[in-house]
């Protein structure tokens, strides 16, 4: 499904830059995210100038968005650097509507006449599609807004001198090394600074900056014709350099590498039914595709038909407030408000504030996620007549649509640990980080894997496993969750790297959760002989 | 779109700018520049409809033994300017690579034509007229319908692109190629939600995709699988239709990376030390090859440093003939580079710039199920991902029509299986081969009738 569109992003993604344009901001600057100002008045001109042209050229109603994007990369294999790169991309998109159809075109060329003759292309690629769009689209409410907003951090991780960036991940992988049996090193880091400039045709104004980081770490073992591999589930966050450093990656990076080597001697796992313990650091993933994606209401209606695919929780009126999603111990909240989180912002890509909201309540499916377009289609059924703010766009030549808000599982009401629910299972298995994934188009049966795997006798972590995968049934799977950890012990993972959409976009989740069990779930063994 | 791709001297003449600028020891400058034009579309409506412009300009710099980049999209003076500075900065903090191989001088590269002009001329316009077409084509009354088809759920989505590649280097090379890129792909859906049906094509050229035919075997396909039944998981014969052999079968690449197989974590090491190259790992009648003059693969001429592309078989009547070496590990093993820097066969999801080829024979799809008398007809696949590099063991589900067929026939639709199997053990328990035909620009693939492939639980998506 990759495109030569794909390529393309995929080029911009090496890039670097604008040393001379890297603001150096005091620390209280960058802890205070909010500010009335309106950012950068030459964005601020060309996209005011983009949504003045398309409401000339007969658009009922039009936003352009001026991003740059800023992106570093430094990648090191066991005693060498592999790669360091640093991009930049620049760029206006903007999106008009015509008789009830969208259109939208993009350009480089950030200049007021590029802008005018961006937006136009919008109005002339609207009215082409309105010749195959018969049911209009509209819009949801919103109220204009003015401001800027940053994600507050103690120093931007661009700013950190690329020295400290490679004597980190050096010294991480001669740690790892020094353990019997590891051979192999990888670690990098991606450092991320989008800033986005948003102008709208209902009057509002509004800038924000993004400050995300993503470290990530790997160590394989060579045994007797084997060969085995540890990935640390650091999860990205939105946050700065002191995210990184908090994770002393030197100090863990021989602990991380002794369960590579340990993997080498692990059994193999028993395919049966066992009482399933998921870490935090592995249920993230799960909740992101079996309720994050399914629970997306452009997915619910068929827009994904074609790629991504479709939902079991569809059609709404069947669904809103009478799905029973599983066990009452179950509350997902949606929002893009949590501290340090990937999806945090102040408004979405439409102009509509960040919003907190419940995706299921006490096992119940209680609503959707919704942008402008796609909300007043349910808004007879759950009473909600505003979006609730779901529209991303991951670069200025990408449209904006429904993306995946943070979607957390909140923690339960006793102070339970990871430690309480070994003790409470007589015959279990636990597992920790993100392995394989996969789950169907309706979200449905999926197949998870993990880096780190312990069996459960009587209560007792009783050795290591490997090769292990659960597959479950989604419905099936959530009702089986009888304990689950405290607030204590919640947990935010996340990823960079959400799918959606064609052409395909990418966008940043968090997603928080605590410890749970999962009753009598099939697991498999992955290991086939050559 | 109103601004084209690059043009060769276009691209020259930004190149030698940008390399007038170099105060590192190598300079290389590669240049990405293309348009693009997309349309979406679902419930029988247009969603979204797009054109982009970008220049996309990548500078590689070497100073004393160290090496790095940086990227740009602005192309004033002060913007490139500052986008070296940065590339020979990082690059002078930057440790010593001991890996790091010098940027190459001057190649001889052959010219491949894979730049068709119906492809940057498909308009928005154009675009929504082949949509049209499209959705009534699969919703036209005809045959003995069960349900009405103008009732079919309809989406979809067209893409065409051109993109030109630049490449130039302080040691005077330079390389130019041109390309256009199309696809067209649809999902039908029957209102009761048990039916879907998946079409799609693409190539160079517009002249590729046949937009109505595409809307007549989606709308087929999602009325023939209307309330599929279950059977049981297990192993069956299936017989793999060529877009689900192009889901599958490119994920093997990643696994010729030389390096991987000489350093022990690849299914091409052999137990205690080297490689598996000339050992039988798969059927006879398997060859897969890569080759960018393939006049049906029209793939690049060269790779990411500007190393000249040739032609690899990597299978040969299923013997392991080659793999991926990168310019420093061919030099440190003695052999010819035959891949990028990075020294993947192509990457791990088969996206080689030379193009992937699996060779076929000679029958159809109707043929392989006219010889099978029970096995299981696959559509395309969905979310594939690794369970085991050891053995290249995946997981991923069927899906938009899955057949059960019995005594040379489709008797009928069964519900959709989470499979895990491998393509590498998948090719050497091959039944039959079909016809390779085009799948998607720069892959080729057949139809694979494969023995015992193990389908592991059911799934109820549709």
């Amino acid at each position: 499904m990759t495109s030569r569109r794909d390529f393309l992003k995929t080029a911009a993604i090496g890039a670097v830059a604008a040393a001379g344009t890297a603001r150096i901001a005091r620390a209280d600057t960058l802890l205070n995210p909010w500010s009335t100002s309106t950012g950068d008045p030459m964005a601020n001109e060309v996209a005011l100038a983009a949504i003045q042209a398309a409401k000339d050229a007969g658009a009922s109603y039009s936003d352009a968005r001026v991003g740059r994007y800023r992106r570093q990369f430094v990648a090191a294999r066991e005693h060498q650097i592999t790669g360091v790169s640093d991009s930049e991309s620049f760029g206006i998109g903007v999106r008009a509507l015509v008789n009830g159809a969208w259109g939208f075109a993009a350009t480089r060329d950030v200049s007021r006449e590029g802008a005018v003759r961006v937006a136009q292309q919008a109005v002339k690629v609207a009215r082409a599609a309105k010749a195959v769009t018969h049911t209009p689209v509209v819009l949801a409410p919103t109220p204009a807004v003015t401001g800027s907003w940053r994600t507050p951090v103690q120093q931007d991780p661009i700013d950190v001198p690329i020295e400290d960036k490679v004597a980190l991940l050096l010294a991480a992988n001669e740690a790892a090394l020094k353990v019997p049996g590891v051979r192999f090193a990888n670690s990098g880091l991606a450092l991320l600074r989008e800033e986005k400039t948003l102008a709208t045709t209902d009057g509002t104004l509004i800038t924000q900056t993004f400050v995300r980081v993503g470290p990530s770490f790997t160590v394989t073992a060579i045994g007797d014709g084997d060969f085995q591999s540890y990935t640390e589930e650091m999860a990205p966050r939105g946050s700065g350099w002191e995210y990184v450093t908090s994770l002393d990656m030197v100090g863990n990076a021989p602990r991380w590498a002794a369960i590579a080597a340990e993997k080498l001697t692990a059994k193999s796992v028993d395919v049966g039914r066992y009482d399933l313990i998921l870490d935090p650091t592995n249920l993230w993933l799960t909740i992101h595709e079996s309720v994050g994606h399914a629970t997306e209401l452009d997915r619910a209606r068929g827009y994904e038909a074609d790629y991504a695919g479709t939902t079991f929780v569809a059609p709404p009126e069947k669904m809103l407030g009478k799905l029973k999603y599983g066990s009452r111990l179950m509350n997902i909240q949606a929002d893009r408000t949590q501290k340090d989180s990937l999806s945090r912002c102040a408004w979405d890509d439409e102009g509509v504030a960040a919003d907190s909201w419940l995706l299921i309540k006490d096992g119940v499916f209680h609503d959707y996620q919704t942008v402008r377009d796609q909300a007043p289609a349910i808004a007879p059924l759950n009473g909600v007549n505003h979006s609730h703010g779901c529209s991303f766009a991951d670069s200025w030549d990408s449209v904006q649509f429904q993306r995946m808000p943070n979607v957390s599982l909140l923690p339960g009401e006793h102070d339970t640990t990871i430690d309480d629910i070994i003790a409470d299972t007589d015959n279990g298995v636990v597992i920790k980080n993100r392995g394989s994934w996969s789950i169907d188009q309706q979200r449905y049966n999926f197949q998870f894997s993990g880096q780190a795997f312990y069996e459960v006798k009587k209560g007792k972590i009783t050795g290591m496993l490997k090769d292990v995968a659960y597959q479950a049934r989604t419905p099936d799977f959530w009702s089986s969750m009888d304990m689950i950890g405290g607030k204590r012990s919640y947990w935010m993972g996340g990823t960079f790297t959400d799918g959606k959409g064609q052409p395909s976009q990418s966008s940043s989740v968090s997603h928080g959760c605590v410890p749970a069990r999962f009753r009598q779930v099939n697991i498999i063994n992955t290991a086939r002989n050559v | 779109m109103a601004s084209p791709m690059m043009t060769r001297d276009a691209m020259q003449q930004l190149s030698t700018r940008i390399l007038a600028m170099n105060t590192a020891d190598e300079m290389r400058v590669n240049i990405t520049s293309g348009a693009s034009g997309n349309t979406r579309f679902a419930a029988g409506d247009i969603t979204t409809s797009g054109d982009v412009e970008d220049t996309v300009i990548s500078i590689t710099s070497t100073v004393g033994g160290r090496r790095a980049s940086s990227t740009t999209n602005l192309m004033d003076d002060a913007s490139l300017k500052r986008a070296v500075e940065t590339a020979e900065r990082l690059a002078r903090l930057s440790p010593v690579d001991p890996e790091l191989v010098p940027e190459l001088g001057p190649q001889q590269y052959q010219t491949i034509n894979a730049n068709n002009a119906d492809v940057s001329n498909l308009d928005a316009g154009a675009r929504a007229q082949a949509v049209e077409q499209l959705i009534a084509a699969a919703r036209a009354p005809g045959g003995a319908m069960p349900i009405d088809p103008a009732s079919l759920f309809v989406a979809g989505f067209l893409d065409a692109s051109s993109a030109a590649r630049g490449i130039a280097t302080s040691k005077g090379l330079f390389a130019y190629h041109a390309s256009t890129d199309v696809s067209l792909s649809c999902t039908a859906r029957t209102p009761d939600g048990t039916g879907s049906g998946y079409a799609a094509a693409g190539g160079r050229a517009w002249t590729t995709v046949d937009p109505a035919g595409l809307g007549r075997r989606a709308a087929q396909k999602a009325l023939a699988s209307r309330n599929p039944v279950a059977i049981e998981p297990g192993r069956y014969t299936v017989i793999l239709e060529p877009r689900a052999v192009a889901d599958f079968v490119p994920l093997l690449m990643g696994s010729f990376n030389a390096r991987s197989a000489d350093e022990g974590r690849s299914p091409f090491s052999r137990k205690g030390g080297g490689t598996r190259l000339g050992e039988k790992i798969a059927d006879e009648r398997v060859t897969l090859l890569s080759d960018p003059f393939d006049p049906d693969l029209l793939g690049q001429p060269f790779d990411n440093d500007g190393l000249p592309l040739k032609r690899v078989v990597w299978i040969e009547n299923g013997v392991l003939r080659n793999l991926a070496y990168s310019r420093f590990w061919a030099a440190k093993k003695g052999v010819e580079p035959n891949s990028g820097g990075g020294g993947g066969g192509g990457g791990g999801f088969g996206r080689n710039p030379a193009g992937l080829k699996l060779t076929g024979g000679t029958r159809s799809v109707d043929e392989l199920i006219a010889g099978t008398s029970r096995g299981v007809l696959v559509t395309h696949f969905f979310y594939i991902r690794s369970l085991d590099p050891r053995t290249v063991q995946l997981t991923g589900l069927t899906r938009d029509g899955t057949f059960l067929i019995e005594n040379g026939r489709i008797t009928r639709s069964i519900k959709n299986f989470r499979w895990n199997d491998s393509p590498l053990l998948s090719l050497a328990r091959l039944a039959d081969i079909g016809k390779a035909e085009p799948v998607e620009s720069g892959v080729v693939m057949p139809a694979l009738k494969i023995n015992d492939f193990t389908f592991s639980s059911l799934s109820d998506a549709v």
